[in-house]
């Protein structure tokens, strides 16, 4: 079981079994320790209220750093792309990855198929600063996702529902995403995703401690998490949104319902001008509570991505169905 | 000055763990976005996130300037991380076209530590910050390869300068905000009261 990985040190805290020797232990200058858990989540903390880029060259990469992007996502194809051409959607060559870490100083972040250590293994061997157990790639693993503690690197994970975000937090995960419906140009998922989670937590906020065992167990996650966010009222770890923000009205939606930054993927690259469209989603980004800001960001991007109607995709093709 | 107020600048980054360091160490907190509300600031906190982010968006949003001109009139300044590279006055290895506010003439390099995999933990003596060392958050961190003169070096870790302190500005490689642990904060607001 997930929980019997938990340790609580009563700090509002969760490491590791492995870890907790080192973290009880004040650390000696000569001894500096990599890959804690505050180390993980801190660095998605240093994120927070920017925008992240889905890229596939050195040359968008450096557009997207560009327009103020706080990290990229390297991939070979993006989402819209990956349902065109369906087939098996892998992690990307590593010479690709090596050619965008190369062209920018911002962080890079990089997919990994469910469950696929080794593709973890390898963008960690790379040197990405952010792994994403991705829905958009193809599931290699169908029952499980891989042990995110057992890795430097840290994790991010989808989550469309409360109990999953803890369950992929519970397997190390160090930041949650929405999982939106990626590729389509359509930001209904993500806002159902948001709204679901951002209300669970609302509501373990009003619960007693008795409850908390019920509740953990209808939310099949672990108990102790369960009570860190009915006390935190958030989770643990940044939440972002992910998965159809297209515009920067988009991407600003996000933020006033609750996400703490946003990926953008397929929108920016799949639009008319992508650098102006990028740099717009940044400053709506920031300034998501100013209609003002939002409107001057919103004129004259040129064509948005056409976008997909999420009711006319067979249920087959719905990543938001990848994970459990 | 009983209870100072002290802006986060909220552009990018980890604002809320500031304003909740700041608020333990009794300040009155608030983030700040626009050029008109550093007015009746007794002090500015610029959070850790992304330098190259945090320096496109003051350009474009118009902070630039007037923060300039707000830290060379004395307005008491705190930088983590990210904001320990925007109170540099020289930046070794910038980005194309990537400003910084200045204030503490030193020379740092970016993401000097590495990257995200060796991001670290460990304890730091911080000069001036009483009861031990503090917990050493150091996330992509940079560090300073050289001050001036008028610099003093608060801390050094393996070898390399990560506090500094010019006048009223103060500046570390690490982010006391991520860590529960308020010292280096109070050391700041104590700084801000100084200056009042």
């Amino acid at each position: 079981m997930a929980v019997a990985l938990v340790v609580d040190r009563g700090d509002n805290r969760r490491f590791p079994a492995s870890e907790v020797t080192v973290s009880t232990t004040p650390s000696t200058a000569s001894s500096p320790e990599t890959g804690t858990a505050r180390v993980k989540r801190g660095m998605a903390e240093q994120l927070k209220g920017g925008v992240i880029m889905d890229v596939v060259t050195p040359e968008q990469a450096r557009i997207a750093e560009d327009a103020g992007a706080v990290a990229v996502m390297a991939l070979e194809r993006v989402p819209a792309d990956i349902r065109k051409h369906g087939g098996v959607a892998r992690m990307s060559d590593p010479d690709m990855i090596d050619g965008i870490i190369a062209a920018v100083s911002i962080p890079v972040m990089a997919k990994s198929r469910i469950g696929h250590v080794v593709e973890a293994q390898v963008l960690q061997a790379l040197g990405v600063d952010y792994i994403d157990e991705s829905e958009v790639l193809t599931p290699a693993d169908e029952v499980n996702h891989s042990d995110k503690w057992a890795f430097t690197t840290p994790f991010v994970c989808g989550a469309t529902n409360l109990g999953e975000a803890l369950r992929r937090i519970a397997e190390g995960a160090a930041m949650i995403r929405s999982k939106g419906e990626a590729g389509t140009g359509n930001v209904v998922e993500a806002v159902r995703h948001l709204r679901q989670i951002k209300g669970e937590i609302a509501r373990l906020k009003g619960l007693d401690n008795n409850e908390l065992y019920a509740a953990a167990k209808e939310l099949r996650a672990p108990y102790e998490l369960v009570r860190e966010v009915a006390e935190l009222g958030k989770l643990p770890v940044v939440l972002f949104s992910a998965g159809g923000v297209a515009t920067p009205a988009d991407a600003a939606l996000m933020r006033q319902l609750g996400a703490e930054g946003v990926f953008v993927g397929s929108g920016i690259f799949k639009s008319g001008d992508p650098a102006k469209r990028a740099a717009a989603i940044v400053r709506a980004t920031t300034f998501f509570d100013d209609p003002k800001v939002i409107a001057d960001a919103s004129r004259n991007l040129g064509e948005a991505m056409v976008g997909i109607n999420i009711d006319t995709l067979p249920e087959s093709e719905h990543y938001a169905n990848r994970g459990w | 000055m009983s209870r100072p107020t002290i802006g986060v600048l909220a552009l990018q980054g980890d604002v809320r763990e500031h304003l909740t360091a700041l608020a333990a160490a009794d300040a009155a907190a608030a983030p700040v976005r626009r050029p008109e509300e550093l007015a009746g600031l007794d002090g500015l906190v610029i959070p850790g996130g992304e330098s190259t982010t945090i320096s496109k968006l003051a350009v474009l949003f118009g902070v630039m300037e007037p923060l300039r001109a707000a830290i060379r009139g004395g307005l008491p300044v705190y930088g983590s991380c990210a904001g320990l590279i925007m109170l540099a006055d020289k930046i070794l290895d910038p980005r194309s076209g990537q400003e910084t506010f200045g204030g503490i003439d030193m020379i740092v390099r970016r993401n000097a530590f590495g990257r995200q995999n060796e991001s670290f933990e460990a304890s730091v003596e911080v000069a001036g910050v009483e009861g031990g060392p503090v917990e050493g958050v150091f996330i992509r961190a940079p560090w300073v390869e050289s001050v001036g003169a008028q610099a003093q070096v608060l801390a050094e870790y393996g070898g390399h300068i990560v506090a500094v302190r010019q006048g009223n500005a103060m500046a570390t490689s690490f982010h006391p905000e991520l860590t529960g642990d308020h010292r280096v904060h109070e050391l700041f607001v104590a700084a801000v009261r100084a200056a009042g």
